[in-house]
C-alpha cells in the first residue's frame, strides 16, 4: 500500500489543473462573448442570460501594473500587480514572477504568459496553486 | 433663473483631522448647525435631510443627528456609496427639491475613521483546511496572490495605464500633484495637513504601491460637511444678504460604471467619470474652459492626473503636459483642489463629497481667505467611489 501523492487544489475555481496544461476558463456571454469568472446571472454588458464555459488563452500582454511595497499583513512584499490583456479575449489580474520588482523592468505592452506557484498546503497535505504571468 | 433652480444657501464643514474627544455625531451635528447658521436659516425651515455616512451606514445616522440638532418629523435618507456618499446625499436633497416636493433641505456628510491605515489590508486568515468559498471559490485570500485589490495600487494601476497609453505621464508627473496640493493645503486652515512638501520629498516618501508614494496617498481622517439647498420659489422669498450669497447648482449628475472587458478584475474609474462631466457640463451649459476652480477626487496623486483629461481641463492625452505647465496650480489656468484635495485637507469618506461643494461655493461667494482664487463665478465638483459611482456637480455664483 502505498500513500496517495497530495491533492492540488486550484486557488480558485476558473484556474484548471486537471485538465492538460494549467489555464483559465471564463463564462463566455452567448450574447455578446463578453467573458466573467464568476457566475452571472446575466451579461452585465446586455442584461440578457446565456452563457458557455471557454477557455482561455495562456498568454497575452501587461495592460498595466503596480509595484505594491505596502501590502497586507503576512503578504510579502515588494511584489508586481498587473492587469493582462489575453490573447483571443479576456482581462486578468495577477502577479507577475520572474522578473525583477523594478518599474525599468515592467511595461505596459510587454508579451506574458500563464505560470503556477505553489499558494500553500493545508493540514491535510493539499496544496493551493495559484496562477500568476511571467515574461514570454 | 429657471423656476426649478437649486441653491445652495449655507455651507460649511468642520476641521478635518483627527478628533479622540468626539464621535461622528458630533462632528455632523457641528457642521449641519453651521451651515444653518451660514444660511441664516433653522431647522425648522428645513423639509428634507440627506445624511451620508459610510462606516455607521446601518446605524441611522440622520436621525441620531436630528436628536442632536432637531426632530422636526421631516423626511431623512440615509445614504451609503463608496466615497461618492457625501455626493448622493446632496443629490437626495437636490431631487427633493426638484421633485416639488421640498422647498428646502439639509444635506450631510461625515465620518469618523481615525488612523485606520491602509483600508481593507487585513490579515490573511488562511484556512487550515482548503474549502473552496465565495463567487471565484476561492480557498484562501488571493490578495497580494493574485495581483493587488487595495486602492493605492488599484488607483497606481489606473494611473500606468494611462501613463502607457500617453507619452510624457511618469512617476515625476504623478508626484508633481501631490506636490501642489499638499502647497495648496497650507492657505486652508481647515485642511487635516498643511505642510508644503518639495518635488524631490514627495519623490523619496516611502514606496507604498508604484508611483503612489506615501505623500501622494490620501490620509484617513475625521471630519463633517453640510449645505443647505433650497429652491427658486423659496430663494426669492429670502433676505437680499442671503440671496446675494446663494450660489446656484447648474448641474447635479450621477453616474454609474458602464461594462467594460476589464471592469471585473480592475474598476474602471475613467467611463463614468467622462459620462458624468459631460452630461454636468451639458446641463449647465457650461465649458470646461469657463471653470474657475475644480475639486476633484485626487485619493491617489495618479487619480488626479488622469481626471485632468476625464473631466475635459485639458487636451485629450495631455494631463502630464497639464501638471508640468502648472496648469491646475492656483495661479493656473485651471486651479485643480486649492482645497489642498483629499491628499492633504483629507478624506474622511462620507464627508468628501459635501466639502467640496462647500470649498467651491465658498470661493465663488469670494469668502475662501488666503486660497480665493481671485474673481471665482463658476467651479465644478467630483468624486468618485469605487465599485463604482460618480457626481459631479457645476456651481455657478448669483448674478445679482
Amino acid at each position: 500500500m502505498t500513500d496517495a501523492p497530495p491533492a492540488r487544489v486550484p486557488l480558485v475555481d476558473y484556474l484548471v489543473l486537471d485538465d492538460g496544461d494549467p489555464h483559465l476558463v471564463a463564462n463566455e456571454s452567448t450574447e455578446t462573448g463578453a467573458l466573467y469568472f464568476d457566475r452571472r446571472n446575466a451579461d452585465a454588458k446586455s442584461g440578457r442570460p446565456g452563457f458557455k464555459q471557454r477557455r482561455l488563452e495562456n498568454t497575452g500582454t501587461v495592460r498595466t501594473f503596480t509595484i505594491v511595497h505596502r501590502a497586507a499583513p503576512g503578504v510579502p512584499t515588494p511584489y508586481v500587480s498587473v492587469v493582462v490583456d489575453l490573447d483571443g479575449g479576456g482581462v486578468v489580474k495577477a502577479n507577475l514572477l520572474n522578473v525583477e520588482p523594478d518599474p525599468d523592468q515592467v511595461r505596459a505592452g510587454m508579451p506574458v504568459r500563464l505560470t503556477t506557484f505553489t499558494a500553500g498546503t493545508d493540514d491535510n497535505g493539499t496544496e493551493a496553486v495559484g496562477f500568476a504571468y511571467e515574461p514570454a | 433663473m429657471a423656476e426649478n433652480d437649486v441653491w445652495i444657501i449655507g455651507a460649511a464643514m468642520t476641521k478635518f483631522g483627527r478628533y479622540l474627544d468626539k464621535d461622528v455625531i458630533d462632528l455632523a451635528s457641528e457642521a449641519s448647525m453651521a451651515a444653518l447658521d451660514d444660511g441664516d436659516v433653522s431647522i425648522h425651515d428645513m423639509d428634507v435631510l440627506g445624511a451620508g455616512n459610510l462606516m455607521e451606514a446601518a446605524s441611522g445616522i440622520g436621525q441620531r443627528i436630528q436628536k442632536q440638532i432637531g426632530q422636526t418629523g421631516i423626511p431623512v435618507y440615509n445614504v451609503a456609496n463608496a466615497c461618492a456618499t457625501g455626493a448622493t446625499a446632496v443629490r437626495c436633497v437636490f431631487l427633493a427639491i426638484k421633485a416639488g416636493e421640498a422647498d428646502a433641505g439639509l444635506a450631510v456628510g461625515c465620518e469618523q475613521m481615525g488612523k485606520a491605515g491602509l483600508l481593507g489590508a487585513s490579515a490573511r486568515s488562511d484556512k487550515q483546511v482548503y474549502e473552496p468559498s465565495g463567487r471565484y471559490g476561492a480557498v484562501m485570500s488571493v490578495e497580494g496572490r493574485l495581483g493587488t485589490t487595495l486602492m493605492p495600487g488599484v488607483f497606481a494601476q489606473a494611473g500606468m495605464e494611462y501613463a502607457g497609453r500617453h507619452d510624457g505621464v511618469g512617476f515625476e508627473q504623478f508626484a508633481k500633484v501631490a506636490e501642489k496640493n499638499h502647497a495648496h493645503s497650507t492657505l486652508n486652515p481647515l485642511a487635516q495637513y498643511q505642510k508644503a512638501f518639495s518635488l524631490e520629498e514627495v519623490m523619496g516618501a516611502d514606496m507604498m504601491a508604484y508611483p503612489n508614494t506615501l505623500l501622494m496617498c490620501c490620509p484617513t481622517g475625521d471630519g463633517a460637511a453640510a449645505l443647505v439647498m433650497v429652491s427658486e420659489a423659496k430663494l426669492r422669498t429670502l433676505s437680499d444678504e442671503q440671496r446675494r450669497r446663494a450660489v446656484k447648482v447648474s448641474a447635479s449628475v450621477m453616474t454609474s460604471d458602464p461594462w467594460t472587458d476589464a471592469d471585473q478584475v480592475q474598476p474602471d474609474v475613467n467611463t463614468l467619470t467622462r459620462a458624468a462631466a459631460d452630461r454636468a457640463y451639458e446641463q449647465s451649459g457650461v465649458d470646461p474652459k469657463d471653470l474657475d476652480l475644480v475639486e476633484l477626487h485626487d485619493c491617489f496623486a495618479t487619480a488626479e492626473l488622469i481626471h485632468y483629461d476625464n473631466l475635459r481641463l485639458c487636451e485629450p492625452g495631455e494631463a502630464g503636459k497639464f501638471i508640468d505647465e502648472r496648469g491646475p496650480w492656483r495661479d493656473g489656468s485651471t486651479p485643480v483642489n486649492v482645497s489642498g484635495g483629499l491628499i492633504s485637507k483629507g478624506h474622511p469618506l462620507g464627508a468628501t463629497g459635501v466639502a467640496n461643494l462647500y470649498e467651491v461655493a465658498t470661493h465663488l461667494r469670494g469668502e475662501a481667505g488666503d486660497r480665493q482664487v481671485d474673481g471665482a463665478k463658476v467651479g465644478l465638483t467630483h468624486v468618485i467611489g469605487l465599485g463604482s459611482a460618480c457626481a459631479v456637480h457645476v456651481l455657478e455664483k448669483a448674478a445679482a
